[in-house]
Formats: C-alpha cells, sequence, structure tokens
C-alpha cells in the first residue's frame, strides 16, 4: 500500500550543519497495519512521517501509495488519502474557527471545496454523533470556538477529525506527548478504538515503548536514520520492554566501541 | 463641525469603507499585510475614468476597475507564493509597478471626468440634491459588499480562506492549496479597493495617480478604530466594525481639520501625523482601559 524506496533526505545539505535524516530508507506498509514507530531523538521517526505526507521531497528515492509513484505531489495533494494528527494540539484545529466549523473543514479533506454553504443543517446530526463517542460533551458546544477547548479535548477533536473521513493512511506524530497522562491515556485508547473500528492503516510514533509494544501489530524502530529493528505478528506480541531496552543498549553499545576503535 | 461637514465625513467614510473591508480581510483574516492598495485604489480610479470618458456606462466601469484591482492583488499574491518574496515587499513592488501603469492606462497623470454620465445620475434624476445622493450610493455599495464578503467567508471556500490565515498547516493538512487561497484573498480585496478608487474618482470628478498615497495607513487606522470601538467577536460584526471604523476616522479627520487654537490650526499636510496617533491611540487603548479599570 504504501511504498518507501531508498529515500534519503539531508537538511541542511552542504553546509556546516548538514545532518543525513533519513539514510536509503525502504518500507513496505501493508493494508490494514498499524505500525508504531520508536527510536531516539532526531533517528529519523518524524522525518519519515513528515515524508509521506509530503512536508518536504526527499533527495532520492521514491514514494508510492497503492502503486502509484507520488514522490513529487505537493502536501495538499497527498491529503485526498493521508490523514495526520500533530504532536502540537494547537496545530489540528483552526482556534477561530467553531467546532462545527472545523470539522467542516475537515469533512471536505481533499475534496474540491465550492461556494456552497460552509456547515450543512445535515451534517450537524452527523457532527453531533461523532462528537457524542468522544464522551467529552463537545456535542452540545457545536459552536464553541475551538480555542476555547483544552488541549486534550482539542487533540481529541483532531483525531476524530482525521479519521471522520476514512483516510488510506493515518499518520500520528507523538499525538499524545504533549498532553498529561491522563488524557493522553483517553486519546490513545481513542486513536484505538478509532483504528480498530474504521480497519485503517496507521503510523504512529511514540516515545513511550509500553504503548509502541501495546498497540499495533507491527513495531520498528529508527536510529541514525535507518530502519534497525522491524517486527510484526506473533513476534511484536512477543516482545517486552527489556528486549527493547535490550535492543537500543546493543546499539549503544556498538557506538561504544566503534567509538573505542576509533580512539584506539 | 457643521453637519454639512458630518454629511462629507460619512460619505468619505462610507467610499473609503469599502477599501478598509479589503483591508480588513489580508490585514486581519489572512495576515497578509498588503501594501498594493495604494496602488490598486487609483487603479481602479483610472480604469472607470477612462473607461466612462470612453463612453462606457458608469456601472459597468466599476466593473471593469473591480477586475483591475482583482489582478493586481493576484500579481502581488504570485510575488509571495510563487517567487517567495516576503509579503510586504512583494506588496510594495507591486504598488510602485502600478503608479506607472496607472499612468500608462491615464496616459497623463489624471483624468477629469467633469460632465459625463456617473452612477449618482439615477439619484439626482430623481430629485435627489447631490449631498444626498453620494452617500446614498456608497451606502448601499458597502452594504452590498459587505453582505456579499460575509455571505463569501460561510461558503466552503471561504471558510477555507478563513482557516489559512488561522492555521496554514492544518488546512494544507486538509488538502487546500494555501497559495491559491492567498491568491484568491488578496485577489478580492484589491478588487473591493479598486471599486473603492472607481466610487471616489466619480464623486470627485477626477481619477489622479497620487491620490492612492496614505490608502493603506488610513485603512489600518480605520480597522484598528472600529475594532477598538465596536468590537470584532464574530465574522458579521467585524467587518461592520471596519465600515463603521472608517466613517469614525473620518469623522475625526474632519474635526481635526476643522480644529483651531488660537494662531495655530491643523493643515490636511498634517493629517499623516494625526493618522499615525491615532493608531497608537487605537493599538494602546484596550490595556489602558484595562489598567483604568484595575484602579
Amino acid at each position: 500500500m504504501i511504498h518507501l524506496k531508498n529515500i534519503t533526505k539531508f537538511f541542511h545539505r552542504n553546509s556546516v550543519n548538514e545532518v543525513l535524516a533519513l539514510n536509503d530508507i525502504s518500507l513496505k506498509v501493508e493494508e490494514g497495519e498499524f505500525i508504531t514507530v520508536i527510536g531516539s531523538n532526531g533517528a529519523g521517526k518524524s522525518t519519515s512521517l513528515n515524508c509521506i505526507a509530503g512536508s518536504f521531497f526527499p533527495d532520492q528515492g521514491s514514494l508510492e501509495v497503492n502503486g502509484q509513484d507520488i514522490t513529487r505531489w505537493p502536501e495538499y495533494k497527498r491529503a485526498k488519502f493521508i490523514a495526520r494528527v500533530f504532536q502540537d494540539p494547537l496545530r489540528g484545529t483552526c482556534a477561530n474557527a467553531s467546532i462545527e466549523q472545523n470539522m467542516s473543514l475537515a469533512k471536505l479533506r481533499g475534496k474540491k471545496r465550492g461556494l456552497g454553504i460552509g456547515v450543512k443543517k445535515r451534517d450537524r446530526e452527523f457532527f453531533r454523533e461523532e462528537l457524542k463517542q468522544l464522551d467529552l460533551g463537545l456535542e452540545k458546544r457545536l459552536l464553541d470556538t475551538a480555542g476555547l477547548l483544552s488541549g486534550g479535548q482539542r487533540q481529541a477533536l483532531t483525531m476524530l477529525m482525521a479519521t471522520m473521513q476514512r483516510p488510506e493512511v493515518l499518520l500520528l506524530d507523538e499525538h499524545t506527548a504533549a498532553l498529561d497522562p491522563k488524557t493522553a491515556a483517553q486519546v490513545l485508547d481513542l486513536t484505538e478504538r478509532i483504528v480498530r473500528e474504521k480497519k485503517l492503516t496507521t503510523l504512529m510514533v511514540t516515545h513511550q515503548m509500553k504503548d509502541a509494544l501495546r498497540l499495533g501489530n507491527r513495531l520498528i524502530m529508527f536510529h541514525r536514520g535507518k530502519i534497525i529493528f522491524d517486527v510484526k505478528g506473533q513476534e511484536k506480541q512477543n516482545l517486552t520492554v527489556k528486549d527493547l531496552l535490550a535492543k537500543f543498549y546493543e546499539i549503544q553499545g556498538e557506538e561504544l566501541s566503534s567509538d573505542k576503535m576509533l580512539l584506539a | 463641525m457643521t453637519w454639512y461637514a458630518a454629511l462629507g465625513a460619512l460619505e468619505q467614510g462610507l467610499v473609503y469603507g469599502i477599501m478598509v473591508i479589503g483591508v480588513y480581510l489580508t490585514f486581519r483574516i489572512l495576515d497578509f499585510p498588503d501594501l498594493t492598495v495604494d496602488g490598486s485604489l487609483p487603479l481602479g480610479a483610472a480604469v472607470t475614468a477612462v473607461a466612462i470618458t470612453n463612453g462606457v456606462n458608469p456601472f459597468l466601469a466599476l466593473f471593469y476597475a473591480t477586475l483591475a484591482g482583482f489582478i493586481a492583488g493576484c500579481v502581488t499574491a504570485l510575488l509571495n507564493t510563487k517567487l517567495n518574496i516576503l509579503h510586504l515587499l512583494a506588496s510594495i513592488l507591486t504598488m510602485i509597478a502600478l503608479y506607472s501603469i496607472n499612468i500608462r492606462i491615464m496616459d497623463g497623470p489624471n483624468v477629469s471626468l467633469l460632465g459625463v454620465d456617473t452612477v449618482f445620475d439615477p439619484l439626482i434624476e430623481m430629485g435627489i440634491p447631490g449631498y444626498l445622493a453620494a452617500p446614498l450610493v456608497f451606502g448601499v455599495f458597502a452594504l452590498v459588499v459587505i453582505i456579499g464578503i460575509v455571505w463569501f467567508l460561510f461558503t466552503e471556500l471561504g471558510m477555507a480562506v478563513l482557516a489559512t490565515g488561522d492555521n496554514s498547516q492544518m488546512i494544507t493538512a486538509q488538502g487546500v492549496n494555501t497559495h491559491s487561497i492567498i491568491i484568491l484573498g488578496v485577489g478580492i480585496s484589491n478588487a473591493l479597493v479598486a471599486l473603492s478608487g472607481g466610487l471616489v474618482a466619480q464623486n470627485q470628478g477626477a481619477a489622479d495617480v497620487n491620490m492612492g498615497v496614505g490608502t493603506i495607513v488610513a485603512g489600518l487606522a480605520s480597522v484598528i478604530v472600529g475594532e477598538t470601538i465596536f468590537g470584532d467577536k464574530s465574522i458579521p460584526r467585524a467587518f461592520v466594525a471596519a465600515l463603521l471604523g472608517s466613517i469614525v476616522y473620518r469623522l475625526v479627520i474632519g474635526l481635526a481639520l476643522g480644529l483651531e487654537l488660537g494662531e495655530f490650526s491643523i493643515a490636511p499636510s498634517d493629517l499623516n501625523l494625526i493618522t499615525a496617533i491615532l493608531v497608537v491611540l487605537a493599538l494602546t487603548a484596550p490595556s489602558i482601559k484595562k489598567k483604568v479599570l484595575k484602579s
């Protein structure tokens, strides 16, 4: 379904700050897979998600979705089949627009926008039904602006907006990292439920190893712009935090020993 | 201030109010400070004047002016989005270029519109005196513009314009090409400014290449005065406030011009200073109000 082929991406190329963010990455995501993505800071997790979403174009390599090459498609065009939830709750909704306006904007994701009225009467009922499943009482606040909501409420709303119009791919970039633990757990539960109910193909970046293990049916680990670990199915089910930590130390150990070799 | 002068201020406030609505659209809705208006106001006047002197119906002439303004706005937005030029600089470039273009259009620095048909004729034929006809016509135009723009901002496309100014990342993720939206929005804004210019020319009986100087400052002052006095809680309210702000602004200017302190009296050349002071006062008013209420 999504196929990243030998993607390489530099930031600040040809300057002293040059960073090799993605180093010849290849990844095949199958329909219905829920992949959790882990790795240390700057490993390339978010960069690879941004690359799929089209925030920038790769320096090398290509990207296919359902067999169609979309490497050079601008971000807005990819929105037809890709939905995203960002880490910052403020980025997913318009603060000055009402809840129903935000939902109407999301309902037309990837579709043509014309001069029809923006929030339609029949949509309101649908929005209320959708909001009810959040259990936050938002169904009674359709006219409140999104700026009045708390971070958790906004993120839950964004989650709903991203999936209301079923996307082919859902990209979640540490979407609970900015929330307090209780709210984070609620949004994560919501995520799990929506992904399961709609059978969404999902990539979720997280810093929480427990979440990465508990959720999803495949796990990949990034390190220094490369995918160094990729497990799915039963093997993933059996994985523990201890295994992952061991994996981390293994890499760091390798680095240490290679440093030692360099210094020796 | 005589009531005649007050009527004049109302008239000015209404006709320039159409320009202020355009400025509100870029400055507040799209978050795109646009100085093109200093060029697109005389552009609208020039196109209207040349069209009318060539026998075009005065209403149709305004339509041409609006179209010309739209194109001018699109040029600024294209410079900004496609060529990555800072919005302020892009708009200054279009404004400067329009100076030459306006002189080309008029084949000189100005065109007189004396003794030609204007949009006020139908009312004057009905026996309404000229000093009432102008505010009436401007009021109708301003009202139609406000209704049109508010309706537009509640459509699917209009909501995408609002969202582009609010959170461009969010709306891009919803599949909207923000470049196209900015081009459309800045285009509409300058179309309104040119319409305002076309009406001013018909009222003053001339189009002049220098009539646009200071338009943006007056526009911003009106926007801020309107927001401060009348609020901006909802879209309809914000646009009505912008129009009312324009009227208040012209009234204040009218009052200032009539002011005499012994030997000293205010000259028209002092208007820029007064406008600047007005903007500063309006910008600081909310925080001053808070302090006063606290103490």
